[in-house]
């Protein structure tokens, strides 16, 4: 399986928030968005997803399902957890696992997994934050979709969570998923490709975000090109050859 | 589960637990009727002859009551995003909000009409009559009412636009229901004819109105 | 005992739990006894059986009221003294006001059916006490929507205030205004206006229903406490999975 977007241009309200983004993402790999605040990581999460409209350029999906849109093959898990607090956690889980799948879905075993069995009778509102980002994490392993679109995935959880996170995401590379993650930080997995929204850190600048001209994403931005994947998950100016 | 039958037991589970569940309707329902006489007086014969219009206009009203949290809710907790992203189409999917609506709004007015009907000393035959025609004209009004609902969507207070949108469209339901609970004690108008253009009405909603909304709520979340 | 020291919930649920079975063994007989008197009384020269329904009516009509009443003292505990089980009280005095206002209301039509020839006329007396039936839906309606405890009875409390002016309404009612419904005949100025034979088995009546209302309440009381119980170890339940 390989998703491929070519010049990916995105307008919202008006005013252009990228422009030229092209990426190739293949099974196994998992492609790193980066980019500052407001440069459209999550537009262009949400974009491939099909939730916002694409205004230029191309998204292609290919070995997937021919029948199915690419949202429709894919989990999307963005800033909000979409609990409902009047549920039980289990009622939640229960209600994405026969919405979003295609059978009975057994949601003990994804409960114990996250570490939320027992309180699965507790209505949802009892939930602190990283119970609740939890419970939608589960969400992911209740409904087997080939293609993860994380946003900000590891924000909101404890280290350990973090961890168990990051498990399940090698775990789904290793069956043949793909991911795509807006992130700031460093993920702890191998196999990462990049892209950059708006100016990437010039490599004299270092760590900091000085690099590149001011004001995020407005017009002219350069085409950004795809990196070579790299073996450390550290965000790297190094890595723009074509 | 299929994924409809899981919307349709989540939407009413939340309908019933939620905000007082579907007994804040019949009450809203059952105020608003009380106001009547307060308005006008208690001349019995006079609110005999105008008492199905106004349970039918309260009907309405406490219908749009929900309306506007439907889509508005899932909005906000991000559960929208993924009721896109599901493989059942979105039409069906509202479709059977609208039923989860109706069956937890519209029905409970239906079953509280008749004791409403008392203070406003209806008789026997007038509150059969208003029973059937609420009971065949409810869903219309839930039904086009997804349609306000849908373009409301992004509105964190849509309420009172949501209402301004609705009852224009509800206008001829309004008129045909009122004609035809009113037909048992007028005379020149029989219970037929208006209550089956009621009952055409209510089918198309049943179509038109999933349609509208599905589209509207694409439009919007773009 | 003091009243202070019931302010202790664990204190009231051993009280209630003593209280209970002899308030109801109580009403129990003294139905018993006044039913008995009931089925001596004979029937009026003009309502024949059917003035019957004056020992449900009027006791109902009664019971609603100081159900009010009751509600009314303990929204001022909540707001005035904060006394702890202020809050319980209010709230499960409502639905057993509500009904016994509802039982007034349903007797009462079905008794003006065959004296009035209408189920429902919008004179002074009948209209104030729908207007209480609304109020109590109210209330038990703000009990229900406000999720928080405390809350609900701190807004509960200002309505019951409010409605409390109900209450003097429906009493003078039918002196105050030309009502369909007759005027008072038990508690008026220059004693009862009606006849021993049937003031008797109506105060009998009365003292049972009565006493039906203080086990009720102590019996819902009980079920409060142990409602907010349960929800408080639900929290800490929660809040202890890490």
């Amino acid at each position: 399986m390989r998703l491929t977007a070519s010049n990916l241009t995105c307008r919202r309200g008006g005013r252009e928030v990228f422009a030229g983004v092209s990426f190739s993402v293949a099974s196994g790999e998992l492609l790193a968005i980066r980019g500052r605040n407001g440069a459209g990581k999550s537009s262009l999460l949400r974009m491939v997803v099909g939730l916002v409209r694409v205004a230029d350029g191309q998204l292609a999906l290919e070995a997937g399902d021919p029948e199915l849109t690419i949202g429709e093959q894919a989990h999307y898990l963005g800033h909000q957890d979409a609990l409902k607090p009047s549920l039980s956690v289990r009622e939640n889980l229960q209600f994405w696992a026969d919405f979003l799948g295609t059978g009975a879905a057994a949601i003990g075993e994804p409960l114990a997994r996250v570490g939320l069995e027992t309180l699965a009778d507790l209505p949802a509102a009892y939930l602190s934050a990283g119970q609740r980002r939890r419970l939608s994490i589960a969400r992911l392993l209740v409904v087997t979709r080939p293609i993860w679109l994380l946003d900000e995935p590891l924000s909101a959880l404890d280290a350990v969570a973090q961890q168990s996170l990051t498990e399940f995401m090698r775990a789904h590379l290793a069956g043949g998923g793909v991911i795509l993650a807006a992130t700031h930080g460093a993920l702890g997995l191998s196999a990462v490709r990049e892209v950059w929204l708006g100016e990437a850190p010039s490599p004299l600048v270092g760590e900091g975000w000085g690099g590149g001209s001011g004001g995020g994403a407005t017009t002219s931005t350069p085409a950004r090109r795809v990196a070579n994947p790299t073996p450390t998950p550290s965000p790297s100016g190094k890595g723009e050859e074509t | 589960m299929t994924a409809l039958a899981a919307m349709l037991v989540r939407d009413m589970r939340i309908a019933v637990r939620v905000g007082g569940g579907a007994l804040m309707g019949v009450l809203f329902f059952l105020v608003v009727a009380a106001m009547v006489p307060f308005a006008l007086g208690p001349d019995l014969a006079l609110l005999k002859r105008i008492g199905p219009a106004i349970l039918w206009l309260a009907a309405l009203l406490a219908s749009l009551l929900a309306l506007d949290r439907l889509f508005a809710a899932d909005h906000e907790d991000g559960s929208l995003d993924l009721i896109l992203m599901g493989r059942a189409p979105l039409e069906l999917v509202v479709a059977i909000k609208g039923v989860a609506h109706w069956l937890t709004t519209g029905l409970p007015l239906v079953v509280a009409a008749p004791i409403i009907g008392l203070f406003l000393n209806l008789d026997g035959p007038a509150e059969v009559t208003l029973v059937l025609t609420l009971l065949a004209g409810t869903p219309a009004l839930t039904f086009i009412g997804l349609i306000g609902a849908a373009i409301a969507v992004t509105l964190r207070r849509g309420g009172l636009l949501v209402a301004v949108l609705v009852l224009p469209l509800t206008v001829p339901v309004l008129i045909f229901g009122v004609a035809a609970a009113n037909a048992v004690s007028s005379r020149p108008v029989p219970f037929g004819t208006p209550f089956t253009i009621l009952c055409a009405l209510t089918l198309a909603s049943l179509v038109v109105g999933p349609f509208a909304a599905a589209a509207a709520l694409r439009q919007e979340m773009e | 005992m003091a009243i202070v020291d019931l302010a202790n919930p664990s204190r009231f649920l051993n009280l209630a739990n003593r209280a209970i079975p002899w308030f109801g063994g109580a009403a129990v007989l003294a139905f018993a006894f006044g039913l008995n008197q009931v089925a001596a009384v004979p029937d009026d020269y003009q309502q024949g059986a059917t003035v019957k329904i004056m020992f449900l009516h009027v006791p109902g009509a009664w019971l609603g009221m100081l159900g009010w009443a009751v509600m009314t003292v303990a929204a001022l505990g909540t707001l005035v003294w904060r006394h702890p089980l202020a809050d319980v009280t209010a709230k499960a005095a409502a639905p057993i006001g509500a009904a016994f206002t509802l039982m007034c209301l349903v007797t009462g039509s079905l008794w003006g059916r065959p004296m009035w020839g209408t189920y429902w006329v919008w004179d002074a007396r009948l209209t104030s006490v729908l207007v209480l039936f609304l109020l109590y839906l109210g209330v038990i309606a703000v009990w229900r929507t406000v999720e928080d405890p405390s809350r609900a009875a701190r807004a509960a409390a200002i309505l019951t205030i409010v409605g409390a002016l109900d209450l003097p309404i429906i009493k003078f009612s039918v002196d105050w205004w030309n009502t369909l419904h007759q005027p008072a005949s038990v508690l008026r100025g220059g004693g009862p206006a009606i006849h021993p034979t049937f003031l008797m088995p109506l105060l009998i009546m009365a003292s049972a229903f009565t006493l039906l209302f203080a086990a009720l309440l102590l019996a819902a009381m009980r079920n409060e406490i142990l409602r907010r119980r349960v929800r408080t170890l639900r929290l800490l339940q929660a809040s202890a999975v890490t």
